[in-house]
């Protein structure tokens, strides 16, 4: 394997003491495309937010994150700086209040191009209109005159995107990128970065709840479950033969697109409080497979098939080495 | 713009007309400026002379309309106590009471607003607990009980400034400290919370997000936006210009408008008390329609229904 672009070892995140992050590692490769999925609360956000350093002060965070070989977590400023939009870029939920409601959208993307490229005045003004072109904004000239409430959510997380591109990053995290968007706005947005990551050859990290859309984009995906990585996988492998009990649970709550209609299957109970996290494997309490073991100790990783892994002591080792 | 400025115009004109009527009735219900000025035992025909000489015997309708009229051509009517233009006595005063109320207004944007800047950046420090507990107390101490307590110390025990008059530069600070301490309180008390509100917002976090240095984030993004809630405040501040010293004024008898008020007022000195009202409410009114039109420019969201794309 290359050598990884990012590499994550053991990150945990306390708020107030409490665990959001309970050991995360994590590695992309230079120009992959990772997809991170769980249900809200997991710690996919948090994983990235803690990696670039953007948590609140309350938070207590502990590990290493590592930019090839550089550390990110705990860095000064004026690295972490530099890292922000320059070589890792993060894009958001929702774009209408990720932007900044009283600066021009053209002025924000600027601001990018100023920090990471130096460029300013109407070098700038250019290279802010083919990045807009490159996202695809129509009748960029006058748009980028105009203020986040005077557009659409779509075009606003284009915006967004422009504004991540502008640093031109190494990788692209995207939160959750079309959460809040219709569904033929969802698409839209998914296509262009495919496309985008393609033209630039970034790698790309994709934070979302969404399976579907993660199968579609990544090539790899992580499943996390309170906190922690549960499965870790090749797309097709994952869809194909999910190994955790919490990641077969997500399958079946999923409609098939062919065969007979069956009754979808919801995972009983909740996820666990952070206060109240079970010894052993935070999902035993929900699992249909739990017995006594499952509370003895936190379940390490076993192989199940080749780059697929699962934290579950029920699962069986495959014979082929991973 | 154009209807939206005009509406503000209209609606500030509103105010200061009810602001001058209900001076108007008010003040003819509330005692005879016959009795006060000529006072209570002066013979019969001197009391109606001296109606019939300010058209106080007109029935109350028609001295409104006569007011009125005069004071749209410009007209505020003469002092009942010494015949001269009620608005060339008002006009004397001013420089004196905004000799007061400048340096404080000043005193309080200047220590306020960075103050709640510092407080919020500085969230739950031992810094930001002290200047809450200093605001707080700011605005709950009366600025004539502050007034008294800073003469009491610093010019009755230490001699070190005047107690009160206009003599000279000195004669200013008390005065002044006593009305911008609570002031600034108050901003920095707004301050912080709307730059507490601000921070916490997606777009800070955005731009952290693509490498903008923090004081930079601070600065060119969270300011703009917490400068929309805190203007509404200074704004309020401004509009007492005139009004603000009237309680000070009369701590440190400083010969501005305020005491000037006060005077009138129970001399029922209608010509002067009536000019002082529309003075002050034309400031607080004026106030208001500069913050209104501030908020279009400091708020593209507030700007009504502009074309988009039309702000280049």
């Amino acid at each position: 394997m290359t050598e990884p672009l990012v590499s994550i070892r053991d990150l945990r995140v306390a708020f107030h003491g409490m665990p959001a992050l309970r050991g995360i590692d994590l590695d992309v490769a230079p120009g992959e495309a990772v997809g991170l999925v769980g249900e809200s609360g997991c710690g996919k956000s948090v994983t990235w937010l803690a990696a670039l350093g953007l948590l609140p002060g309350t938070a207590t965070v502990g590990g290493s994150v590592k930019l090839q070989g550089q550390e990110l977590l705990h860095a000064a400023p004026t690295v972490l700086d530099r890292v922000r939009g320059g070589r890792i870029a993060m894009i958001f939920q929702d774009p209408a209040s990720a932007l900044n409601p009283v600066k021009k959208v053209g002025v924000q993307v600027a601001e990018a191009l100023r920090l990471h490229r130096g460029l300013e005045g109407a070098a700038a003004e250019a290279e802010v209109l083919r990045l807009f072109d490159q996202v695809g904004i129509p009748d960029a000239k006058r748009r980028i005159h105009i203020y986040p409430h005077e557009m659409s959510g779509g075009q606003n997380q284009r915006v967004m995107i422009a504004m991540a591109l502008a640093g031109q990053p190494e990788l692209l995290v995207a939160d959750e990128p079309t959460t809040a968007l219709d569904a033929t706005i969802q698409a839209q947005i998914l296509d262009l970065l495919r496309r985008l990551q393609q033209e630039t050859g970034m790698a790309l990290v994709l934070i979302s709840h969404d399976l579907g859309v993660v199968a579609e984009m990544c090539r790899r995906v992580c499943v996390m479950y309170a906190g922690r990585i549960v499965e870790e996988s090749p797309s097709e492998a994952l869809f194909a033969h999910p190994r955790h009990p919490y990641t077969q649970g997500l399958l079946a709550a999923l409609p098939d697109m062919v065969g007979p209609r069956r009754r979808l299957e919801a995972i009983p109970g909740g996820v666990p409080e952070p206060w109240n996290m079970p010894p052993g494997c935070a999902f035993a309490p929900r699992c249909d497979r739990a017995t006594p073991e499952c509370g003895a100790g936190m379940p390490g990783f076993v192989p199940v098939g080749p780059a697929h892994q699962a934290a579950c002591i029920h699962v069986q080792p495959a014979t082929v080495p991973a | 713009m154009l209807r939206f400025v005009a509406l503000r115009v209209g609606r500030a004109l509103l105010t200061i007309t009810l602001v001058v009527t209900f001076a108007f009735v008010v003040l003819r219900l509330s005692g005879d400026p016959a009795l006060m000025i000529m006072s209570p035992d002066a013979p019969p025909e001197a009391l109606a002379a001296f109606r019939k000489a300010w058209g106080l015997d007109d029935p109350i309708w028609l001295q409104y309309l006569k007011y009125f009229t005069a004071i749209l051509q410009g007209e505020l009517g003469q002092s009942f106590r010494d015949g001269r233009p009620a608005i060339q006595l008002v006009a004397e005063r001013i420089p004196a009471t905004l000799q007061l109320t400048l340096p404080a207004l000043a005193l309080k944007v200047g220590l306020g607003i960075p103050a709640g800047i510092y407080a919020a950046l500085h969230r739950n420090s031992a810094i930001d607990r002290a200047v809450m507990t200093f605001a707080v107390a700011g605005f709950t101490v009366p600025s004539f009980v502050l007034g008294l307590l800073l003469v009491l110390v610093f010019a009755v025990q230490l001699g070190w400034l005047p107690s009160g008059g206009q003599e000279s530069w000195r004669s200013v600070i008390l005065p002044v400290i006593s009305m911008g301490l609570g002031g600034a309180g108050i901003l920095a008390r707004f301050t912080r919370s709307a730059m507490l509100e601000v921070l916490g917002q997606p777009y800070i976090r955005t731009a952290s997000a693509k490498g903008v240095p923090w004081h930079q984030v601070v600065r060119l993004h969270a300011l703009p936006n917490a400068a929309i809630p805190t203007v509404t405040i200074v704004g309020f501040m401004v509009g007492t210009l005139m009004a603000g010293a009237v309680v000070v004024e009369s701590v440190f008898s400083w010969p501005g408008v305020g005491r000037l008020m006060v005077v009138a007022v129970s001399n029922r000195d209608l010509a002067v008390v009536q000019c002082i009202l529309l003075l002050v409410s034309a400031t607080m009114v004026t106030s208001n329609l500069i913050v209104d039109l501030l908020y279009g420019v400091l708020d593209p969201r507030l700007r009504g229904t502009a074309p988009a794309g039309g702000g280049h």
